[in-house]
């Protein structure tokens, strides 16, 4: 596959911001570039992206791989991602987990078939003092004070814009 | 009133904006540092100010940047730890959305200290909207000649870019940092040699927390010495906590060090006391990697002294009774919250985020993990509880980093206060407290 000339572009400034020869620098903000536009890493992407940083696909790979934030397979149009640790869980993030399974119909790590929405466990998005909380890409805008309320309204308003 | 140094102009309408900023006395230090101080003399007044870093360990910055190699001829770097991943911490993420330019501000006055032309902030990936703050506060200081060639006129160049994160808890250790930076997985790297001799790309460089880097700024309008003149002994200036579990009032609050816990906890300028009229059972004081203490320690001392919000009060009693500042982040429980729950979800959060390069963090945690999780679920024995005692104890100072530490502490310390709560639950699976929270057992295996 090939990036488009806009996007490439984009990678050269990424790529010079750091010293001549360290371009692998780069290869987070490049994924997150290409998980924007894609809304996952293919294998055809991140050997597109090994070619253009002068890297070893396999060094794209093991870093693609490591990193939470990256979808090595497809994934939903809305990637909902709720965070399941300690602080969250005092102020209800489970029961509010096993709501937004019901409602969905889908286990974590799940996608409903329409493809609209996949649901994912995330951990400590420091925003514990505003719990539960859950975030969606590529934006990755912070959904607060979570309540089932405020679910319902989010799902029927991310429904109506597609 | 307390003295406001990072958070003054937080409540400014309009403050995100450089006008604004500078219009309330923003980027003074700048001027001040370049025109008026040598870079020596800027390490001498954090020094006297007795500023620690504020990401966990509390080391005292000044010296830390006086072992930056100077005498090495490749570049030095500084570069801005904003990983703030540690569960129970969101003061860096509420500073950096509040006020970014105040970070961008001490983030030139610091590399102009340490000699460092090109610096960068490293940001999680997950706080794509704060990357987006930064990147744009960072547009506007260049726009205005604080970024860039001849800062002022004074002959100092500095380039600043933002680096996101890719969701990694490790990547807030330091030398993961680093070669996440480069590129790669974060795997931290074995020490020494240590960052001020050989860091990013193999050159010099200083890595400091973001709450520390916001501080130098009034150190260098103010003085050392008017830092060093708030707060308490070694315990110096004014430090973010952010509260949070069962409170009135969860936030972040700028706090001189040395005030008394239980006036934290439950003066109304502050967590307003207890949610929904409860009663107070443990804090979790400085992140979730250090130990736990129940009521009784929290608040007062093993010696019977108030309990202070410091460095030293906090951590008096050693692991036996006492705890640490860590990253200032304050978890509250009541009486209904669980022990054990929250310790097997902790537990389970540090062996997914183990990198495992070391054997007893990989294994240990997964170990310890699965046995919470048996003891919480109603399957657990007697035995399970030394067990993991045991298992932490091999953990304990025995890899790389102090991510298997800080796996290891708060199971030694919960099951030193709270040990009756593990033994019910072995006794009697129906007696976990916080049934209210979690609904249906069957659910909880799902979120392993
Ligand atoms: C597992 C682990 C996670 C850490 N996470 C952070 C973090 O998110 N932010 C941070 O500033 N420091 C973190 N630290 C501490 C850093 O390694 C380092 O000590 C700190 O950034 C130094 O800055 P300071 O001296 O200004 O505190 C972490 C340490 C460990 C072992
Ligand atoms: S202690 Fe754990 S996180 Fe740290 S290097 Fe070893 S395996 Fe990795
Ligand atoms: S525990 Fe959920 S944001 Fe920190």
């Amino acid at each position: 596959m090939e990036f488009s000339q806009e996007i490439k572009r984009e990678f050269d400034q990424i790529v010079a911001r750091y010293p001549q020869g360290r371009q692998k620098s780069g290869l987070l903000p490049i994924l997150h570039r290409v998980q924007e536009e894609y809304g996952w890493l293919s294998t055809e992407a991140m050997n597109a992206v090994a070619g253009y940083l002068q890297l070893n696909p396999i060094e794209v790979y093991e870093v693609a791989s490591f990193y939470t934030m990256f979808h090595l397979r497809p994934v939903g149009k809305y990637v909902l991602e709720v965070c399941r640790t300690g602080p969250c869980c005092l102020v209800g993030a489970e029961t509010l987990l096993q709501y937004l399974q019901r409602k969905l119909n889908i286990g974590i790590g799940e996608t409903t078939p329409d493809g609209l929405f996949t649901l994912k466990t995330v951990e400590c998005l420091a925003s514990c003092g505003t719990g539960p909380v859950l975030q969606i890409g590529p934006e990755y805008l912070y959904h607060e004070q979570l309540t089932e309320q405020k679910l319902d309204q989010l799902i029927d308003s991310l429904r109506s814009k597609s | 009133m307390a003295t406001k140094i990072l958070l003054e102009h937080v409540g400014v309408e309009g403050i995100r904006a450089i006008d604004t900023y500078l219009a309330h006395g923003g980027y003074r230090s700048v001027g001040k540092a370049l025109k008026e101080m040598s870079s020596d003399q800027l390490v001498e007044e954090v020094k006297t100010a007795g500023l620690r870093g504020r990401g966990g360990a509390g080391f005292p910055t000044g010296m830390k940047w006086s072992f930056l190699d100077k005498k090495s001829e490749n570049p030095r770097y500084l570069v801005c730890n904003a990983d703030e991943s540690e569960p129970g911490t969101f003061k860096d993420r509420y500073l950096m959305e509040r006020i970014p330019h105040l970070l961008i501000e001490g983030m030139i006055t610091a590399s102009y200290a340490l000699g460092a032309n090109t610096s960068y902030i490293y940001v999680r990936g997950e706080m794509m909207p704060v990357i987006r703050l930064l990147e744009k506060a960072i547009a506007e200081a260049y726009a205005k000649g604080y970024l860039g060639k001849n800062i002022l006129g004074s002959g100092y160049n500095l380039d600043l870019y933002v680096q996101p994160g890719g969701g990694a808890y490790i990547c807030g250790e330091e030398t993961a940092l680093l070669e996440s930076l480069e590129g790669k997985r974060g795997n931290p790297r074995n020490k020494p040699p240590f960052p001020a001799v050989s860091g990013l790309y193999g050159c010099p460089t200083v890595i400091n927390n973001v709450e520390t880097i916001a501080s130098v700024p009034w150190i260098v309008n103010n003085g050392g010495a008017a830092y060093a003149s708030i707060g308490i002994g070694k315990s110096t200036g004014t430090k973010l906590i952010s509260a949070c579990g069962n409170i009135r009032q969860p936030g972040v609050y700028e706090i001189e060090l040395g005030l008394p816990v239980e006036e934290f906890l439950y003066s109304d300028v502050y967590c307003g006391g207890i949610a929904e009229g409860r009663e107070l059972k443990a804090v979790v004081p400085g992140g979730s990697s250090v130990p736990i203490l129940p009521k009784e320690l929290i608040l007062k001392t093993a010696a019977g002294e108030p309990r202070l919000m410091s460095y030293e009060s906090l951590a008096e009693g050693g692991f036996v009774s006492g705890s640490m500042l860590g990253s200032g982040g304050f978890i509250v429980f009541d009486d209904r919250a669980c022990i054990v729950r929250n310790l097997w979800n902790f537990t389970r959060f540090y062996h997914h985020e183990s990198c495992g390069q070391c054997s007893p963090c990989r294994e240990g945690t997964g170990w310890m993990a699965k046995v919470l999780h048996r003891i919480e679920h109603g399957h657990g024995k007697m035995s399970d509880i030394d067990l993991l005692v045991d298992v932490a104890k091999h953990i304990e100072g025995k890899t790389i980093c102090p991510l298997g530490d800080a796996a290891a502490w708060p199971v030694g310390s919960a099951i030193r206060h709270f040990r009756d709560e593990f033994e019910a639950h072995v006794k009697n699976p129906d007696s976990c407290l916080a049934k209210h929270l979690h609904g249906a057992y069957a659910h909880a295996a799902s979120i392993m």
